[in-house]
């Protein structure tokens, strides 16, 4: 997903000149291109985060689109309050292309763990935040994001993911994917959880439960529309993200059902707000801590029995 | 030469005068307002001065200009000093001035970034301006602009590892047209420097980083110009004032207290005396 997202940032990178890219010395091989077209718009900044998000407020200040890459805490949280600053207050022109959502660093350990950055991001205004759930998503996006002006976070997993689509899907930022329907059970999903979404949902079919699926790839705006109508049709909800369980989807969902009167049954599903001593690359994490498509699938029976 | 140096000093007793006049104001709206930081808006005052009665290329009939030189006040909480000298050049006027520090007001006790204004950035939080500044000069760079950047910062402000981290980037990439500003009062928010965070040898620790040094006495306009007209067109420069807190109202001069309190009646009126005439 994160070489599609370049792929494409690259092709526009030569044809739009106002593209600035900045990296806090993370990304090896990735921006090789990018350096031999046009050096004078990409910069190693150096392991200086939060210099980085104030030289690309700087840089956007001065009319430039301005990409600024790194791992996940590194650059939401160790920069966070130059971003609340700099990029949000000022409302500028500036995109925080964050890798390594949830466990995507698996065995790298808990320093690099993105659990915490949407409940951070949304709190902020004029933030929007986005979250590819596949390589097709991440492209498109790329693109969007150029002619997209104001502050985005996009929320990136690293190699490997599987994909969704077949071909490249209809992405509007701010309006949710409706993937599959169903009746009586709605799961809504946010980046690589989407994927899980998919398996758990062909599990549920396999016993005769035909669930919703609704990809959720914009938390900021969110798109509370296609929630309160879900909502209308569903007595079962389930939320779905590789988060911590506090201040992402799940909450946010939780903020618009409660608010529209919502009287069915609404389940987050996300990491559990506790820290645990547990090794493993991302997909031992996930079962360790609830969130593949098995132990989504026993909860969801759990729940609508 | 005689001609010259006269005029010169002329000039100079001029912005003499205008420092004593933007002093009058920061009392003026600071003891109105019952606001904090007198001290670190007296000790920028002839560098403001300087800039704006001089040297900066901006003017309020033109403040969008994508070609105007940029001022970043990094210590923000000098605000006082900021729109005060803004208002003396006309980006603002005296309703604005009104507006400060008071509910449903105008101007906060730490700058927003409004161009109509003539205010670039909003600071407040330390150790953002000179990251910002570096950005904005290398595009300036990049675009073959002729602006020039100059961030003023607070001595205490000198704490924040942002700062270093713009510092190296800075003088790595031999940004020119970026100009730093240090307000060295030797005070910060609890105590003297020396015995927080000893800067020293701190021109020596600019100088490493591969910026071009100038130390001078920062309520001195001879020098403040000298400065001005001797930066370096290889390296980055940093002009490092020493100066003193409170500076022009004798009770306040290099006392931390002033960082917090604003004058009393009686205290107004001595030093409205000390700033008249």
């Amino acid at each position: 997903m994160r070489a599609t997202f370049f792929k494409t940032l690259e092709d526009l990178y030569k044809e739009k000149e106002d593209i600035f890219v900045l990296t806090a010395d993370l990304g090896y091989k990735l921006f090789d291109n990018l350096k031999i077209q046009c050096s004078d718009r990409f910069y190693d900044i150096g392991v200086a985060e939060a210099n980085m998000i104030g030289i690309a407020s700087g840089l956007a200040l001065s009319g430039k689109n301005v990409y600024c890459y790194s791992i996940i805490p590194f650059l939401v949280m160790r920069a966070y309050e130059q971003i609340r600053i700099d990029i949000a207050y000022h409302n500028l022109n500036v995109k925080l292309i964050g890798v390594g959502g949830g466990f995507t660093y698996g065995l790298e350990g808990f320093t690099h763990f993105g659990l915490e950055d949407l409940a951070l991001m949304r709190s902020l205004p004029n933030m929007t935040i986005v979250v590819p759930a596949d390589p097709l998503e991440a492209a498109s996006l790329a693109r969007l994001s150029y002619d997209y002006r104001g502050p985005m976070y996009i929320r990136l997993g690293k190699t490997g993911e599987p994909t969704i689509h077949n071909k490249i899907p209809e992405f509007k930022i701010g309006r949710a994917m409706l993937l599959n329907e169903g009746k009586k059970v709605a799961l809504f999903a946010t980046g690589n959880m989407v994927y899980i979404g998919k398996e758990t949902a062909n599990m549920l079919s396999k016993t005769g439960i035909t669930s919703t699926l609704v990809n959720m790839h914009t938390l900021k705006p969110l798109d509370e529309e296609m929630i309160i109508q879900i909502s209308l049709a569903h007595d079962y909800i389930f939320s779905l993200e590789e988060h911590n369980i506090h201040g992402g989807l799940g909450s946010a969902m939780a903020e618009v059902l409660m608010e529209n009167g919502y009287k069915g049954c609404f389940r987050r599903m996300g990491i559990p707000d506790k820290l645990r001593n547990c090794i493993g690359n991302a997909d031992h994490l996930r079962q360790e801590y609830g969130l593949s498509p098995e132990k989504i699938y026993e909860r969801i029976l759990k729940e609508i029995k | 030469m005689n001609n010259q140096s006269s005029k010169k000093c002329a000039d100079l007793m001029h912005y003499e005068i205008i420092s004593k006049k933007i002093r009058r104001t920061i009392l003026d709206i600071i003891f109105k307002t019952k606001s904090p930081h007198i001290g670190p808006s007296f000790s920028v005052v002839e560098m403001l001065v300087a800039l704006y009665f001089d040297y900066l290329n901006i003017s309020p009939d033109d403040f969008i200009n994508p070609d105007r030189d940029r001022f970043i006040l990094s210590k923000g909480h000098a605000c006082a000093t900021l729109y005060a000298v803004l208002a003396e050049k006309g980006f603002i006027t005296k309703d604005d001035l009104d507006g400060f520090a008071i509910n449903g007001g105008i101007l906060e006790q730490h700058p927003n970034r409004d161009l109509s204004k003539g205010i670039e950035l909003s600071t407040g939080s330390l150790g953002h301006g000179l990251s910002i500044g570096t950005g904005m000069a290398l595009a300036g760079k990049i675009d073959n602009k002729p602006y020039k950047i100059y961030v003023l910062l607070g001595d205490g402000e000198l704490n924040e590892g942002s700062v270093w981290e713009a510092v190296m980037f800075a003088g790595h990439h031999k940004l020119n047209n970026l100009t730093a500003i240090v307000d060295h009062n030797k005070i910060q928010a609890l105590g003297c420097t020396r015995d927080i965070i000893d800067l020293e040898p701190l021109g020596e620790k600019w100088e490493c980083f591969g910026w071009n040094v100038h130390e001078i006495d920062g309520h001195n306009f001879e020098q403040i110009f000298d400065a001005l007209n001797s930066l370096s067109p290889e390296q980055p420069n940093v002009i490092i004032l020493h100066t003193v807190k409170g500076k022009g109202v004798s009770f306040m001069e290099d006392n931390l207290l002033w960082h917090y309190r604003a004058p009393d009646e009686k205290e107004y009126t001595l030093a409205l005396k000390e700033l008249t005439g």
